[in-house]
């Protein structure tokens, strides 16, 4: 009975919050809704005892992704308006794509895979059953070339990023640390001599 | 004696409301709940009376480490006590005193943001283990929790610096959020290393494979990762010396300048709660957690033996807690720059570094480790 009442919460705080990420005005709204809705989605992927994706999914995109999606969205500076004006113009474009996207939806939901039949109730497994080790174990023999193949993009794409970034290094004014330990006194401080004040016993307050 | 209260409850005061109040389908189901919602409180309050006296206890520290006294005067009933009643004080003072929400900020972010940065680093304590049987939790997955809560706190200061609707606050809150991401890799690294090193994702288990001596924890054959995961913890705490999401002197009080009361008091909770957490994981993870010191040195072995495995775990926790305040004291700031590389060009690649070693010492099951 609890799983249902979990199921249920977690499945209508998704829905919601996942149609609040489209109808929200503001957008760090809408970013921080997509926050709800992946933690709402992770709680149901427990539901299903898959702790490592369902935790996986927390850790990566609510606690790095979104975090710098957020971060992107409060340094532009959007400028509501010109975000809302060209709704009319656009509609019959959105509705066209929303008639698509539903169609297929429906043909995957309504397809083989999920008829009633074939949609069993998960069998419980044992608490010694570590889902972690059995896709190391999967990834690692079965899939290996996959794996390799989509960590070698993800090393080009890392590559690729910083080098984007770091073409504009000549406005970059970061001190190079080497230089900075090696300074001495000597290089940055002068000392200058003077001659005393002549005596100001005498000024008047 | 933990043990009898907690089964004294669940007996006479659980077991009688459940059979009295429900059907009897629901019965064993609703026991477990509320048996469930005492351990939790069993955690959470010695948990948040720790925050408060740490308050105090950092206020003490930092007073005799620079040749003060700290608060001395207030007590109870009449006695100062060396000032233990500070704590209480500071409660009562922020509570009655009013949140001011400011103009132009986001009212509900606002007030939602204090919450969200203090529930992680509360919600981590589920998959602790205090003993080898006292845990709320004992989930296979323990490590990944405890990694993926903890990068969940950097929403509360985000949040905050945005909704406050000031400059201070947005500095304050980018500052914090660059750090907390740049510092929460080497932390993960550090974490694979303890994962590779124990072969489970179980804090239990990961406890457990350290058994043997002083020499057996985990903080020697993954000392690099040791020395990193613990300072990771203090950026990721945004303590002293990585304060620079606060900084004072430059922006005020960072991200919860706009923060008063109550409000803010969440936040500081949340700010302790957290050193908290990660003492007691770095004790969990390099040190040996609940296990003894004395282990496997013939005759103080035998003469600690009646001291119970959880004190040793707050003892090490305890160290962990006085070197925050120790560090504080200590060290000047960083500056923002030194920071970023610090985190990403020195941390990182020394982590990444010892993965291969430690992944290396257990391939060719190096004694005494990994036998």
């Amino acid at each position: 009975m609890i799983e249902q009442i979990v199921f249920y919460l977690f499945g209508g705080i998704l829905l919601l919050s996942a149609s609040m990420v489209v109808v929200m005005r503001n957008p760090i709204h809408s970013a921080l809704f997509l926050v709800l809705s992946f933690f709402a989605s992770a709680a149901i992927w427990l539901l299903l005892q898959a702790e490592f994706l369902a935790i996986t999914l927390v850790l990566v995109y609510v606690g790095a992704v979104m975090v710098l999606f957020l971060f992107v969205v409060m340094m532009l500076d959007i400028n509501l308006v010109t975000v809302r004006e060209g709704f009319a113009r656009f509609l019959p474009v959105g509705i066209t794509v929303a008639v698509f996207m539903i169609a297929a939806m429906g043909l995957v939901v309504s397809s083989d895979y999920f008829i009633s039949d074939t949609y069993m109730p998960i069998k419980s497994i044992g608490l010694d059953y570590s889902n972690t080790k059995e896709l190391g174990l999967t990834l690692y023999t079965q899939y290996l070339y996959q794996f390799e193949i989509a960590g070698a993009i993800l090393l080009v794409a890392i590559v690729a990023a910083i080098s984007l970034s770091m073409s504009k290094s000549k406005v970059n004014k970061s001190i190079s640390p080497e230089q900075q330990v090696i300074v001495k006194k000597i290089d940055r401080l002068r000392v200058v001599k003077m001659k005393a004040e002549p005596n100001i016993k005498s000024r008047e307050i | 004696m933990l043990e009898i209260v907690y089964q004294f409850i669940s007996q006479n005061v659980l077991l009688p409301i459940t059979t009295f109040f429900l059907p009897v389908d629901y019965q064993a189901q609703a026991l477990t709940v509320l048996q469930t919602v005492i351990k939790i409180f069993s955690i959470l309050v010695p948990v948040l009376i720790t925050v408060a006296y740490f308050t105090y206890a950092e206020r003490k520290v930092i007073g005799f480490i620079q040749g003060r006294i700290g608060p001395n005067r207030v007590g109870f009933f009449g006695f100062s006590l060396w000032g233990l009643g500070q704590p209480i004080a500071d409660a009562v003072k922020l509570i009655v005193k009013e949140i001011i929400v400011p103009t132009g900020s986001n009212r509900a972010l606002f007030i939602i943001a204090p919450i969200l940065s203090l529930a992680p680093s509360l919600a981590a304590w589920a998959v602790i283990p205090f003993d080898d049987t006292k845990v709320l939790a004992n989930i296979n997955a323990g490590l990944l929790y405890v990694l993926a809560l903890t990068s969940l706190a950097v929403y509360g200061v985000i949040i905050a610096g945005w909704a406050s609707n000031s400059k201070y606050a947005f500095l304050g809150a980018m500052r914090s959020a660059a750090q907390i991401v740049a510092y929460e890799i080497s932390m993960g690294f550090a974490l694979v290393g303890v994962l590779v090193a124990a072969g489970s994702l179980n804090l239990g288990d990961i406890v457990n494979s350290q058994v043997g001596s002083v020499f057996h924890w985990f903080w020697l054959p993954l000392f690099p990762l040791f020395i990193i995961y613990f300072i990771s913890g203090l950026a990721e705490t945004n303590r002293a010396p990585f304060d620079v999401a606060e900084g004072e002197s430059e922006i005020v009080a960072g991200f919860h300048v706009e923060y008063g009361g109550m409000a803010f008091s969440v936040f500081f909770m949340a700010e302790y709660a957290n050193m908290i957490l990660i003492a007691v994981l770095s004790a969990i993870m390099f040190c040996g957690g609940w296990l003894s010191p004395f282990q496997g040195v013939p005759g103080l072995e035998e003469l600690f033996n009646w001291v119970p495995p959880m004190f040793w775990l707050l003892a090490k926790t305890s160290f962990f807690m006085f070197l925050f305040l120790w560090f504080r004291a200590t060290f000047p700031r960083y500056r923002y720059d030194q920071i970023m590389r610090l985190g990403w060009k020195v941390f990182i690649p020394i982590t990444i570094v010892w993965l291969v070693v430690v992944s290396a010492l257990v391939v060719t099951n190096i004694p005494p480790w990994f036998n």
